[in-house]
């Protein structure tokens, strides 16, 4: 059956994206809440916090960006969802495709649809003010840092969505997620966090993600921290794909 | 098996939790036939249409569908088969032809477009086809739905109960796809919980109560399980309609009054 695997997962990558054409609302969504974030920060709190000399728009980007691709898996695991309890999910099961197109299908179209979401988010902070003077290198080594967040993100959403018992509980795993950046150096920097907290922020992924995108973009150097954020997304990618393949498995009890 | 049996069941079991569906369910089904699985709400029904559309594993028992044994031969049981579930199970967001076109491609199917647009002609669906699945009525979801199953042409198909929740009209239209099926060779297990729907359509009829096949035949088998139609007398009690008419009838309207009149009206014998 594996000869079908790209024919299949094309198929339905296809329907699903098509799902995304005519409800361009859930991107906009996506986009909308971190628009917003970013606004408030820049304008209303960026004034009073002390990022060392860098503007703040740029400092704060990489931790935005981190929150549109956690708000956006959140729409994934609404689409598995939405698939299961309509009974689509299991019409595409009794039939002769390959078992993992049926997961593969949703996890690029979220992919395809947090890099638009991103792309809108990025445009917004160049509108007011956020500069780079970052070669298409470094660029490439962000977009590789945040495909490879979203695909782990992604896979999360694919258990979220297969084990949900209601819609509002397929969304749900990504509240958590939205508040990750906060404790960490995205919004302001960890050396005036009390020693706990500090502690906290500095070992969890997202502060080693932010740095390293924040470090790159800047063009400055991203040292370890680049080796981190790698081991996180890779990490959480397989303990994620793992989890996935074993709720889709459970499905079939 | 024989070439002659599409679908054998036997022994099979299963439980959920304390719960047991099955317990110990046999089955034949003849190619080409049309065989109902009757059987109220929480009879079984779904559960042996799942197993058999390797959705869900048995916990006892085998099942055999077109040849190939279901826990075994998954991918050759999924080639031969095709289900349409108790709730049409379309994509609501793609319109009517983009269903097929989909389905026809995972078929792996050429010319998915040809196929989606014959689908089309034969389910009177040509001038719905470019439209959202979304504004299809409940009729016209369940004939896309059956559309999709049948794009292939594999030789077994399971409908889980087709009929629930659709008008008299769409149950009409349901039933004639059903049976143009049957005559162009394709197995059908249909399960219901509509009687009348078993006495319509089905060849062979089984009812399924509490895990267990109680009987299991032609129509005509079952009838004469039961013993000769009898002439039985039983005493009428007056039902609201007799008192209603008692009351507003011509002797009513003259000023009798109701527990005199109900008195001259009751008891009564009535042969059934």
């Amino acid at each position: 059956m594996n000869k079908h695997n790209f024919h299949d997962t094309t198929a339905l990558l296809g329907r699903s994206l098509r799902h995304i054409l005519r409800s361009p609302d859930t991107i906009i969504t996506t986009a909308i809440t971190p628009i917003a974030m970013l606004l408030m920060f820049v304008y209303v709190f960026g004034g009073a916090i002390n990022t060392g000399g860098a503007k703040y728009v740029d400092y704060l980007l990489p931790g935005i960006l981190l929150i549109t691709v956690a708000s956006g898996v959140a729409y994934t695991s609404l689409r598995l969802y939405n698939d299961v309890s309509g009974g689509i999910f299991e019409r595409f099961q009794s039939m002769p495709i390959a078992r993992s197109a049926i997961l593969w299908g949703h996890v690029i179209t979220s992919v395809i649809a947090n890099l638009v979401s991103l792309v809108l988010v990025v445009l917004v902070a160049v509108v007011i003010g956020f500069r780079s003077g970052a070669g298409v290198v470094a660029w490439l080594e962000v977009l590789g840092i945040i495909v490879l967040l979203t695909l782990a993100l992604t896979w999360l959403a694919v258990s979220a969505g297969l084990a949900a018992k209601s819609p509002d509980g397929a969304g749900a795993f990504a509240y958590p997620l939205l508040f990750l950046p906060f404790v960490s150096s995205a919004f302001v920097p960890t050396t005036g966090m009390p020693t706990a907290v500090r502690w906290f922020a500095e070992h969890q992924p997202v502060t080693s993600i932010v740095n390293t995108l924040r470090n790159l973009y800047a063009q400055q150097p991203v040292g370890n921290d680049v080796w981190t954020a790698l081991a996180w997304c890779i990490g959480l990618l397989a303990v994620a794909y793992a989890l996935g393949l074993r709720t889709y498995r459970r499905k079939l009890a | 098996m024989t070439t002659t049996t599409a679908v054998r069941i036997t022994g099979l079991m299963k439980s959920f939790g304390d719960l047991e569906v099955l317990r110990g369910v046999d089955l034949d089904i003849g190619r080409g036939s049309i065989f109902a699985l009757l059987g109220s709400n929480g009879a079984g029904k779904t559960t042996v249409v799942r197993i058999l559309s390797t959705l869900l594993a048995a916990d006892a028992g085998s099942a055999v569908v077109n040849g190939f044994d279901v826990a075994a031969q998954a991918a050759d049981v999924r080639e031969s088969i095709s289900l349409t579930g108790q709730f049409a199970a379309v994509d609501e967001i793609l319109t009517g032809r983009e269903n097929l076109v989909l389905i026809a491609k995972l078929r792996h199917l050429e010319h998915p477009g040809r196929i989606a647009d014959e689908q089309l002609d034969r389910f009177s669906l040509r001038e719905a086809g470019s439209r959202r699945v979304a504004t299809y009525s409940g009729g016209m979801r369940r004939r896309l739905d059956i559309a999709m199953s049948l794009i292939g042409d594999p030789p077994v198909i399971f409908l889980d109960e087709p009929t629930t929740g659709l008008d008299p009209q769409a149950r009409l239209e349901v039933w004639q796809s059903v049976r143009e099926l049957a005559h162009g060779g394709t197995t059908v297990l249909l399960t219901t919980q509509y009687l009348d729907e078993a006495e319509q359509l089905a060849d062979r009829i089984a009812i399924l109560h509490e895990g267990r096949i109680l009987v299991n035949g032609t129509l005509a088998e079952l009838k004469a399980l039961m013993p000769p139609a009898e002439v039985t007398y039983v005493e009428k009690q007056p039902s609201l309609e007799d008192i209603f008419l008692a009351v507003v009838g011509p002797r009513a309207a003259a000023g009798s009054a109701l527990n005199h009149t109900a008195a001259t009206r009751s008891p009564q014998t009535t042969e059934v």
